[in-house]
């Protein structure tokens, strides 16, 4: 045992540190690379489940093409809500939280550091699953698969702000699973994915309209159809971008340092 | 100070707060001290300081609210009224995130990171920055020999036993060499040599680093390994608050010697009996 001790140093704690931010993304990731099966699963799943759409539409490829294209959006939601939400209750439970919560750790480092480490994953999973989609599986997109790519990622970061936000409010594992189905479902039916929003009874499409997950499938769609960036497309973008960042704020907000 | 009473506030006089104890030699002044959990309430107006650069034992039964009183020491606690300074600043002050380590009762570390790893983290999160990479190796090379798990660095917390997952937790609260350990009964389950040895440890912290210890326990014989004593039962502390003459916690040999008992079990239970009998007095007298 040495006596020549480093003290502590007295960083005073910001807001928002970059390298404490940083710290915090590489070790989600390194805790992923000692999950190898989930890293597979998040990532061929949905290249599997694209695959499996193809041949099922064999013989209508529009539909493949709008369906597809809007799946493209939803898998980053709903894998990223997922992982998400288990991953940040099990650090409740598991007492690390509160560990960092003593520490000098912002809260914005950790959500931030969750949001960069899974944000991360989700650029690997939809670039496989766009580029499967585009090159293999014959989807016809008129504009940019860049723009896809673009699209994904904020539904990912959607995704991880939905599942750190409802991890508060589950007190178990068995709990944050059912928060998908009560997030995610209504969403998911009320989205356009099966009829389009303008054909189902006006209160629901008036629901629609304040659903994030509506305007991430219309921003797939506007890459579908058009060349260029529409002005819908910038709008459905930015109401995402927008929906993430309120979110996450929110659940910075369900952080507590003092607990009972 | 955190004078932030909730709630309708105290009916007669306020408590006239005594002449304050010296941050340099004292780590925690508690006055009145008093946590709500819900409706019940955990700690009772405890009154006690503990002395700089000594290992004191909060010892008492499973329930009997340690936990909490060193939640609230650490600044995790809500409901927290009363006076509550630790080194120098009032509990959960932002500066002294980095001034003090806490160790749950339950090992809090990441099951699928490596010792080693579990510690890289926790390190760059107390000294954070590129330039400190060396400084923080160091640290964490240190803190894993401290809590013997050298040939252990490299495997996964989740694949360790209990008590290696515990000393895990305590290495990382050896990090950066904080001046006030608090530890939540971390030799609970160890075997006899592996608890001398951590106690060994204890005393070296506390005399080679001059760093000061809370260390909780609810087993009585871990007493005598302590300098100093505050035995807590039911909220309220039996022996070594300030309403006692024995300010800074009584020594082992002092309450002993006052009890008539010899060992500080015998105290304890001399203590309750003593406590049980005065507030048998008071029903019958009212």
């Amino acid at each position: 045992m040495t006596t020549t001790t480093p003290t502590r140093t007295a960083t005073p704690p910001r807001a928002l540190s970059a390298s404490r931010t940083t710290a915090t993304a590489a070790r989600v990731l390194r805790q992923l690379t000692h999950d190898p099966r989930t890293i597979a699963l998040l990532v061929l799943i949905p290249c599997v489940m694209l695959f499996l759409l193809r041949y099922v539409f064999d013989g209508s490829p529009r539909t493949f093409d709008s369906i597809g294209a809007s799946l493209l959006g939803i898998f980053p939601l709903i894998t990223m809500f997922l992982v998400t939400s288990i991953a940040t209750l099990r650090e409740r439970t598991s007492g690390t939280l509160e560990r960092l919560l003593a520490m000098p750790l912002g809260k914005g480092d950790l959500i931030a550091g969750y949001a960069l480490a899974f944000g991360a994953l989700a650029i690997i999973q939809s670039a496989l699953a766009t580029g499967l989609a585009v090159w293999f599986l014959g989807l016809d997109v008129t504009g940019s698969p860049w723009l896809l790519l673009l699209v994904a990622l904020l539904d990912a970061l959607l995704g991880t702000a939905l599942g750190l936000f409802v991890s508060a409010f589950a007190a178990s594992e068995f709990q944050a699973v059912q928060f998908m189905p009560a997030v995610i479902f209504p969403q998911l039916l009320l989205c356009g994915l099966f009829t389009p929003r303008d054909a189902m009874h006006p209160a629901l499409e008036a629901v629609s309209d304040v659903l994030p997950m509506s305007y991430a499938v219309d921003g797939m769609n506007e890459v579908l159809r058009h060349t260029d960036m529409t002005a819908t497309f910038v709008r459905d973008v930015l109401i995402v971008a927008g929906c993430a960042l309120l979110v996450l704020t929110l659940g910075a907000a369900t952080l507590r340092r003092r607990t009972a | 100070m955190m004078n932030n009473a909730p709630g309708s506030p105290r009916p007669g006089p306020a408590p006239t707060p005594g002449p304050l104890p010296d941050p340099h030699t004292t780590a925690v002044h508690a006055e009145n001290l008093t946590v709500t959990r819900g409706t019940r309430t955990v700690l009772r107006g405890l009154g006690f300081t503990v002395p700089r650069g000594q290992i004191t034992g909060l010892l008492g039964p499973s329930g009997c609210g340690k936990s909490t009183l060193m939640r609230a020491l650490v600044g995790t606690q809500a409901k927290v009224t009363g006076t509550l300074d630790v080194l120098g600043h009032p509990a959960g002050h932002p500066t002294l995130r980095t001034r003090i380590g806490y160790v749950t009762q339950a090992p809090s570390v990441y099951d699928d990171l490596t010792v080693r790893q579990n510690l890289d983290y926790f390190a760059a999160i107390l000294d954070p920055g590129r330039a400190a990479a060396d400084r923080r190796e160091a640290d964490v090379t240190r803190a894993i020999a401290d809590v013997d798990l050298t040939t252990h660095a490299d495997a996964l917390a989740g694949n360790l036993s209990g008590g290696q997952r515990g000393r895990v937790s305590l290495a990382v609260a050896l990090l950066g060499a904080p001046e006030l350990l608090v530890l939540d009964e971390p030799t609970v389950g160890l075997d006899p040599v592996l608890r001398r040895d951590l106690w060994n440890l204890f005393h070296d912290i506390a005399t080679d680093r001059g760093a000061t210890l809370l260390v909780s326990s609810h087993v009585m014989d871990e007493a005598e390994r302590c300098h100093r004593l505050l035995l807590m039962r039911d909220g309220e502390l039996l022996a070594g608050g300030t309403s006692r003459p024995e300010a800074g916690g009584d020594t082992p040999d002092a309450l002993r010697t006052r009890t008539g008992a010899a060992t500080v079990e015998e105290a304890f239970l001399h203590l309750v009996d003593e406590a049980k009998a005065a507030a048998r007095t008071k029903e019958t007298t009212r």
